[in-house]
C-alpha cells in the first residue's frame, strides 16, 4: 500500500511536469499568436494547421543549434546558470493544488504533489532562488551586458519581492494559514479573496510581473540597451532553458495568483455540480476550472506585453520602493482595521 | 503666426494628479485599444497561396510573342539591345531555311534570344523599340534562383508556348 502511494505521488508529479513544459511550449506559440493578433496580423501559420505544431519546430532548432561557450566565461557556473533557472521554475509546482481530492474506485487521490503547511514561503523560497540562475548566468558570460542584464534582474527581483511579501501578508491575516490548500479552500462559495483584497490584488499582480522578467518590467533582457541581456552569450538549449524558464514561471505565477485570490479549483455552483456528477467528474471539473483561470492570466500577461511599453530603469525603481511598498503596508494596516473593528 | 492645421495642440507642464500617477486608467485605456484590434481582421496577403492583384501597366517578366498562326514575330532586329540602359539582351540572328515557314514570321529570326534578368532593370524600352510588338513585360515575377548562369534567360523561357490548334 505504502509503495502504491509512492507511484501515485510518482505519476501526480511526472503529469504536472510533463503539463507545465507542454503549457510553457504552447506558451511560446500563444505568445505569437496573440502577438500578432493585437497586431493585426497572422503570426505563424506554416508548420502544421494553424501553426500548431511551431513550438515542436522551435525546439528542435534549439537542440540542433550550435552550442557556444565563450572562451572566457567560466565554465561550469555557464553552464548552471540555465539550468538553475530551469529547474528553480519546475519545481514552483509541487504545492499548488490543482484540483479537489480525486475518487478513483476506492482510493481518494489529493491533486496536490505536497500539502506543506508554509506553501507559500515555500513559492517565495524558489521564486527568489530563481534570480541565482539569471545571476550566475549573466556573471558567467563575462560579457558587460550579460552582467548589466543580471545585476537589473537581481535588483528587481529583490525590490519587487519586498512588496510581493508584504501583500501576501495582509491576504494571510485574513486567511490565517500558509498552506494553499486551506486557502483555497476558505473561499469556496464566493468567498474568494480578490472580494476581500482587492489592493493586495493588484500589488500582488504588479510583482509577479516584475517577478517573471515580464514586460512591462522586462529590463533584465531589454533588446535595445543590452543586445540580449543575461543571456546574450547563450545558444542552443541553454537559451532554450532560459526562455522556457520565463515561460514557465509564467504559469506557475498565474496558478499561484489563481489559488491565491481567485478561488482555485473552486467555482460558482460547484456543490450542486457535485452532487450530480459523483466525486470522480467533479474535481475534474475543478481542475479544468483552475486551468482556465491560469491560463487567463496567462493570456492577461501577454495582453500587457503588448500594450504597454517598458519601464525606464529608475521609474521600475521608483514604482517598486516608492509606491508598492507603502501602498502594501497601508493595504496591511487597512486589512488589520476591519479585521478588528469589523469582525 | 497662423497654425497650419487647427490639430495644434498647447501642452501645458503640469504635474500628474493622484489618479494619472497609479497609471492605472491610462493602461485600461491602452488595453482596450489593443483588445479592438484583437478582434479586427487582418489584412495579411497570404503570399505564396494568395496573391494580390498586380497593376495593368505592371511589368514583369519578358515574353516573346507569337502572330495569330503562331509564328515568331521576332525578327531579331537588334532593337530591344540597343534601347536596353542595362545591356541585359543578346542575341544572334540566323536565316529562315525553306519549310521553316510557319515557325518564323519573316526572313530573319533571332536563333539565340538571352535576357539576363540581374541586369535588366524592368524599364519597358525594349517593348518601346520594338517593331514587330515581338517582346512585351507582361509575366509573372521573376523568380529567384541560386546561381547566377540561371538567371540568363533562354528562348526556352522567354518564347510563348505555341498555340494549339
Amino acid at each position: 500500500m505504502e509503495l502504491l502511494d509512492i507511484g501515485i505521488k510518482f505519476i501526480l508529479i511526472v503529469v504536472i511536469f510533463l503539463i507545465s513544459l507542454v503549457v510553457a511550449m504552447y506558451s511560446t506559440y500563444a505568445e505569437r499568436k496573440l502577438a500578432a493578433f493585437f497586431q493585426d496580423r497572422v503570426g505563424p501559420n506554416r508548420a502544421g494547421p494553424f501553426g500548431m505544431l511551431q513550438p515542436l519546430a522551435d525546439g528542435a532548432k534549439m537542440f540542433m543549434k550550435e552550442e557556444i561557450i565563450p572562451t572566457r566565461a567560466s565554465g561550469l557556473l555557464f553552464i548552471v546558470g540555465p539550468s538553475l533557472a530551469i529547474m528553480t521554475a519546475c519545481i514552483g509546482s509541487a504545492v499548488i493544488p490543482w484540483g479537489q481530492p480525486i475518487q478513483i474506485g476506492s482510493r481518494i487521490i489529493d491533486l496536490q504533489v505536497t500539502d506543506i503547511n508554509v506553501g507559500i514561503l515555500y513559492i517565495f523560497g524558489v521564486v527568489s532562488l530563481g534570480v541565482y540562475g539569471v545571476m550566475i548566468g549573466g556573471w558567467a558570460s563575462n560579457n558587460k551586458y550579460s552582467l548589466l542584464g543580471a545585476i537589473r534582474a537581481a535588483s528587481q527581483n529583490i525590490s519587487y519581492e519586498v512588496s510581493m511579501g508584504l501583500s501576501i501578508i495582509a491576504l494571510l491575516m485574513i486567511t490565517g494559514t500558509l498552506s494553499l490548500k486551506e486557502i483555497t479552500e476558505q473561499q469556496h462559495g464566493w468567498h474568494w479573496n480578490i472580494l476581500k483584497q482587492p489592493l493586495g490584488f493588484i500589488i500582488f499582480m504588479v510583482c509577479s510581473f516584475a517577478e517573471t522578467n515580464r514586460s512591462p518590467f522586462d529590463l533584465p533582457e531589454c533588446e535595445t540597451e543590452l543586445v540580449g541581456g543575461y543571456h546574450t552569450e547563450y545558444s542552443s538549449m541553454k537559451l532554450g532553458f532560459y526562455l522556457f524558464a520565463e515561460y514557465i514561471n509564467m504559469f506557475i505565477s498565474s496558478a499561484v495568483m489563481a489559488t491565491l485570490y481567485w478561488g482555485g479549483y473552486n467555482y460558482p455552483g460547484m456543490d450542486w455540480v457535485a452532487a450530480h456528477v459523483g466525486p470522480t467528474i467533479a474535481p475534474l471539473i475543478g481542475v479544468a476550472v483552475m486551468f482556465a483561470k491560469v491560463f487567463s492570466f496567462i493570456f492577461f500577461f501577454m495582453w500587457v506585453r503588448w500594450t504597454i511599453p517598458r519601464f525606464r530603469y529608475d521609474q521600475l525603481m521608483d514604482l517598486g520602493w516608492r509606491t508598492l511598498i507603502p501602498l502594501a503596508i497601508a493595504n496591511i494596516v487597512l486589512t488589520g482595521i476591519v479585521m478588528t473593528f469589523f469582525k | 503666426m497662423e497654425p497650419l492645421s487647427n490639430k495644434r495642440k498647447v501642452i501645458a507642464f503640469k504635474p500628474l494628479n493622484l489618479l494619472e500617477r497609479t497609471y492605472l486608467p491610462e493602461i485600461a485605456k491602452g488595453m482596450a485599444i489593443t483588445m479592438k484590434h484583437f478582434f479586427k481582421k487582418d489584412v495579411t496577403i497570404r503570399y505564396p497561396e494568395q496573391k494580390r492583384e498586380f497593376s495593368e501597366n505592371f511589368r514583369g517578366q519578358h515574353s516573346l510573342k507569337r502572330d495569330e498562326d503562331g509564328k515568331e514575330r521576332c525578327t531579331a532586329c537588334g532593337l530591344c539591345a540597343l534601347s536596353c540602359p542595362a545591356e541585359a539582351i543578346t542575341m544572334t540572328a540566323a536565316e529562315r531555311q525553306p519549310g521553316e515557314e510557319n515557325l518564323y514570321r519573316e526572313e530573319k529570326y533571332a536563333a539565340v534570344y538571352e535576357i539576363n534578368m540581374l541586369r535588366c532593370i524592368f524599364c519597358g524600352l525594349c517593348e518601346e523599340a520594338c517593331p514587330k510588338e515581338a517582346i512585351y513585360l507582361d509575366g509573372d515575377i521573376v523568380p529567384t534562383d541560386f546561381l547566377r548562369k540561371d538567371f540568363i534567360y533562354g528562348k526556352d523561357k522567354l518564347v510563348e508556348p505555341p498555340l494549339n490548334q
